[in-house]
């Protein structure tokens, strides 16, 4: 087991050089000269000159390339722009917002995901099945935004249950997370049907229902523990989404995370904080991408670890 | 259930004996059961000639300005009401339609082609070509969809052209590993080594002998991925980074809706409901192409 995940993370370097490049290299592609950027509108040449020096543009490039790299590892990820802070702290004062509202997304719409997979699948091709994918199908065409701005419109505006912005505390975090999570309930809804009715075609089905068990025995204990072997996979994946999924969702409720302070560097041209926050939604997508692959191995016995 | 399943397999194979079965014919035989794939479809056509011809029906100009009904609820003289400007929502939201469709059309149409190139040729030579190939798409991969989008957008500047390039960037892999997946199972076939045998060109058993196996799961895949690349690009829009006003793009659409949105419920619902219909047809054609596509599925 531990020679497997071992094996996993070998493998997942050479994604992260690719990223850490990528992302490095993302900066110089912007047409235009990033010092002037940096040292604004209205500066001199010589003041655009001494930005060059500052940053380090002067130097051949994989010199640039090692310092940006021993930067990153020492958690060194520049100074915004806009607001003449080290972007670093910049996340940190807004990343547990994010991750809080992407675990209750992804809370909520697993269960309610798996609930309706489990719901249609065991009633395939009756109402109950017609009813959980319709839902299903119209949830991942929903535009998460237009979702966000119903859920304001008649629970915060109209019943007024709800904030319509912040974070400030846990109420306010339930509209994002319903516009975030709903497409991906629907997504798992989906999956988790189809692996239960592929499930539920399988021998020890039969012989469960044939040896007298309840069919909720027979669902929960026999076919769902099966089924969920494949749902994790999906789950883990949807967890990459619901990062990018964020972006539009905290715009929406002006959500103070870290999607919003990519959107707001966007428009602000602020290259630092873009480059740190595309870094950042990437390794978090794959980190978790690696947890979900040695979660199905420890999962699956029919896997072989070595 | 067993004895259901063998007349069924009875009356396929008397039907076989009358018809000719060939895969395409097999694959309308299936589909035309999917009725709701079958009304997307429909509903889609609609929409492609909406979009050609919305300049003529649409009762107003999409830019015509009408200072003295600015606002206003969805009447009879302006089905889905009017915006800040006065302008007919209904007018701008037709209109609209060919932006949403071609913007899914062309950026899936472009990383279906390069994706499938790419997948052919890593599946088949294998080697380095497959490694560069694949970790590239791993590369990709890593970036949650739209992050990567907005990453391209900020390098290339807001605007049409480049959400399309940003969106078909992020959909190429999806169509490299496929096709590579398909590729990898059927170069050792029987028909491949026989094509071989009798000295076709790499090109001819790429194009002619290993794409048409894999056509299939593209199709699919095509379909399922321009309704997520409409839902996309209009986020972007939405965002300030694609469309810029006055285009009626819907996503854009709905932004400017939100200013107003506590006075004027209508300026961002409909924008919305014309994506999440547009969407869902796409969604919907493709679940019913997919089933009618699988042989495992036997109706």
């Amino acid at each position: 087991m531990l020679r497997y995940i071992g094996k996993r993370i070998v493998g997942v370097i050479p994604t992260l050089i690719i990223v850490v490049t990528f992302v490095f290299f993302f900066v110089r592609l912007i047409p235009g000269d990033p010092a002037r950027l940096v040292a604004g509108p209205q500066a001199t040449l010589e003041d655009v000159e001494v930005v060059r020096e500052e940053l380090g543009l002067n130097d051949p490039i994989h010199e640039q390339y090692i310092s940006y790299v021993t930067g990153l590892l020492k958690g060194d990820l520049g100074t915004s722009l806009r607001t003449k802070r080290p972007v670093a702290v910049e996340v940190s004062n807004r990343y547990a917002n994010t991750a809080k509202l992407t675990l209750m997304a992804l809370a909520w719409s697993t269960v309610v995901g798996i609930l309706i997979g489990v719901w249609s699948g065991k009633n395939r091709s009756k109402w109950q099945d017609y009813a959980g994918m319709t839902l299903a199908v119209s949830g991942i065409s929903l535009p998460s935004f237009w979702v966000g701005f119903m859920l304001i419109m008649i629970f915060s505006v109209n019943l007024k249950w709800f904030p319509t912005t912040g974070a400030d505390s846990l109420k306010s975090l339930v509209l994002p997370s319903i516009a975030l999570g709903s497409s991906i309930a629907a997504i798992i809804a989906r999956f988790t049907r189809s692996s239960i009715i592929e499930v539920l075609k399988d021998d020890y089905i039969r012989t469960a229902r044939a040896k007298g068990l309840k069919e909720k025995v027979v669902i929960w204990k026999h076919a769902f523990r099966n089924a969920m072997i494949s749902v994790v996979t999906v789950v883990g994946l949807q967890f990459g989404f619901l990062l990018g999924g964020s972006v539009v969702t905290e715009s929406v409720f002006a959500f103070p995370g870290l999607g919003s302070l990519l959107v707001e560097s966007v428009n602000y041209r602020d290259y630092p904080a873009i480059q740190s926050l595309i870094l950042i939604f990437s390794l978090h997508f794959v980190v978790i991408n690696l947890i979900v692959d040695v979660l199905y191995a420890v999962l699956n016995p029919e896997i072989q670890l070595d | 259930m067993a004895k259901k399943v063998n007349t069924k397999a009875a009356g396929e194979a008397a039907s076989e004996k009358t018809d000719i079965s060939t895969p395409f014919s097999e694959f309308v035989r299936k589909f035309k059961k999917q009725k709701t794939a079958i009304a997307a479809l429909v509903f889609i056509l609609f929409l492609v000639v909406l979009s050609f011809t919305a300049k003529f029906i649409a009762p107003y100009g999409i830019n015509e300005y009408d200072y003295n009904s600015i606002m206003q609820a969805p009447t009879s003289a302006h089905l889905f009401g009017t915006d800040e400007f006065g302008r007919d929502l209904f007018s701008r939201i037709i209109n609209g339609t060919g932006i949403s469709l071609s913007v899914g059309l062309f950026s899936v149409t472009i990383a279906a082609v390069i994706g499938t190139v790419l997948g052919l040729l890593g599946g088949y030579y294998g080697g380095i070509i497959d490694s560069i190939i694949m970790r590239v798409c791993d590369a990709l991969f890593a970036f949650p969809g739209i992050i990567l989008a907005i990453a391209i957008v900020a390098i290339l500047g807001s605007g049409m052209t480049n959400v399309i390039i940003a969106v078909a960037v992020f959909n190429t892999p999806k169509f490299a590993r496929l096709v590579r997946g398909k590729t990898l199972a059927t170069k050792n076939s029987v028909f491949v080594q026989a094509a071989k045998n009798i000295g076709a060109g790499d090109m001819r058993i790429l194009f002619k002998h290993i794409l048409p196996s894999a056509v299939p799961d593209i199709i699919v895949q095509y379909s399922m991925s321009i309704g997520s690349s409409i839902l996309t690009a209009s986020s972007l829009s939405f965002l300030g980074m694609g469309a810029q006003p006055p285009t009626p793009e819907w996503g854009l659409l709905l932004s400017n809706g939100r200013t107003y949105m506590m006075s004027s419920w209508h300026i961002t619902m409909f924008p919305g409901l014309a994506i999440f219909a547009t969407v869902l047809s796409f969604n919907l054609l493709g679940d019913g192409l997919r089933d009618a596509l699988d042989p495992k599925l036997t109706d």
